[in-house]
């Protein structure tokens, strides 16, 4: 447990990070609807089930989302830029989570744009929160424009959500760039949306795929899974599914985040004569 | 056990698409991370071609340039550019600035493409590749682009 990073198999181990007080930890991906606010509230929820204290930030301006993935749209009185614009106290934005006391959302403003928060005051922000949590996760928006710019300018760690495609592999890939030009490298990779069966067939990249293409490690896998869909409908992350896969996977992204040594879903990730002659020897 | 096999087999010599997925990106990336066009790259290579003649016989449809990556932070560029002949050290020619047996020869291997160029000191040579890159490319033949105008200057030292 603690504050030192798990090594992950398939890439380098991240520099253990010396920060007084919560571990600031950015969601971001480069491409849009890779799944970074799925992520986000799922990740927020598994870690409020570990009875951590938990705070999501919301920074897509403009284009709000965590809240309706949350089911916390109705609660809403203030925002981000209201903090930023001295209209109301940090602690009056923070919207608390109905099932997890210790769970708590700040929302992005819908009707502004991203210049009206800087990066400087999301260092800010989080240097408050820090004493009293032990985690703040900031949701970045798409893109790396302003908004990337205030969603990593207070992170210890990035995660990187992508697809296994080619398009979100290249944004990623890009992202990563700039994460390090920011001297917040290398990230760990969360791979979202991978199907095991067409991995299996060879028509989708697997996860060794992807991080040898990347070049960093990865903390998460998480498998296309149906009920994700239908928990962001009710407000309810799938995390909280119990028989759910993807719940599963985000569940142990949060356990490794925690310090524990979670290893990785298994992807059987060929489909020749040898194998499936060693799947049926193996009763697979 | 399988992934003894899957290793024994190599992963290449599966079919479907994500084998192409992969090799399309690291190719796309390397040159993202470099931020240098496939383009530029013949441009590159062209240009390169055209000075390494000036000095040692080469057959420029052999040549190869490629951006390589070993890490994240370690990005090179990995030229391979295999001589015409075996470089004799009692040939006189040698020391010469142009070789002039090789590009006699490949002069007449391919006369029908011989075509007037600017002298390679003039510097309306690289603006003119530059702005007619395609063109060069298409032709085929930066090797005669490259070896005709170094013919010219070597004709011109004597």
């Amino acid at each position: 447990m603690g504050q030192t990073s798990q090594p992950v198999p398939g890439g380098r181990p991240n520099p253990v990070r010396r920060i007084s007080g919560g571990r600031v930890i950015t969601v971001t991906s480069g491409k849009g609807g890779v799944g970074k606010t799925t992520t986000t509230a799922n990740l927020g929820i598994a870690l409020a089930r570990l009875d951590k204290k938990v705070v999501l930030i919301d920074t897509d301006i403009g284009l709000r989302n965590l809240d309706v993935v949350m089911g916390l749209e109705n609660r809403i009185v203030y925002d981000l830029v209201d903090v930023v614009e001295g209209r109301c106290k940090l602690r009056q934005a923070m919207i608390k989570h109905k099932q997890f006391p210790e769970l708590y959302l700040i929302p992005a403003a819908q009707t502004r744009d991203k210049t009206a928060v800087s990066p400087a005051d999301m260092v800010q922000i989080c240097n408050a929160l820090r004493p009293e949590f032990d985690y703040i996760l900031i949701d970045s928006p798409a893109g790396i424009e302003r908004g990337f710019r205030n969603a990593i300018a207070p992170a210890d760690e990035v995660l990187i959500v992508t697809n296994p495609e080619v398009s979100a592999v290249r944004d990623a890939d890009r992202i990563i760039g700039l994460i390090e030009a920011e001297n917040k490298g290398p990230g760990k990779l969360i791979l979202n949306r991978l199907k095991n069966d067409m991995v299996r067939r060879g028509e989708m990249l697997s996860p060794a795929d992807v991080t040898d293409i990347l070049a960093i490690s990865i903390i998460g896998i998480v498998p296309e899974d149906e009920t994700v869909v239908p928990a962001s409908n009710n407000g309810i992350p799938v995390t909280l599914n119990e028989s759910s896969k993807a719940g599963v996977a985000f569940r142990n992204i949060a356990r490794r985040l925690n310090g524990e040594n979670i290893p990785l879903m298994q992807v059987e990730t060929s489909g020749n004569l040898f194998q499936r002659i060693a799947r049926i020897f193996s009763g697979g | 056990m399988a992934g003894f096999f899957e290793r024994m087999l190599g992963r290449s010599k599966e079919p479907g698409s994500a084998n192409r997925a992969k090799e399309r990106l690291q190719v796309v990336l390397v040159h993202d991370r470099f931020n240098i066009s496939p383009e530029r790259m013949q441009m590159m290579k062209d240009e390169l071609v055209a000075v390494i003649s000036k000095y040692v016989s080469i057959t420029g449809d052999e040549v190869e340039i490629a951006l390589e990556q070993r890490d994240r932070n370690q990005n090179r560029l990995i030229a391979e550019v295999p001589f015409l002949k075996p470089i004799d050290p009692d040939d006189p020619d040698e020391d010469a600035p142009y070789p002039q047996t090789s590009t006699l020869q490949s002069t007449s291997l391919d006369d029908s493409n011989a075509f007037e160029l600017p002298l390679l000191q003039d510097p309306s040579f690289f603006e003119e590749t530059r702005r007619s890159g395609k063109v060069v490319q298409e032709s085929d033949s930066p090797l005669e682009t490259a070896e005709d105008s170094a013919d010219e200057s070597g004709e011109k030292a004597e």
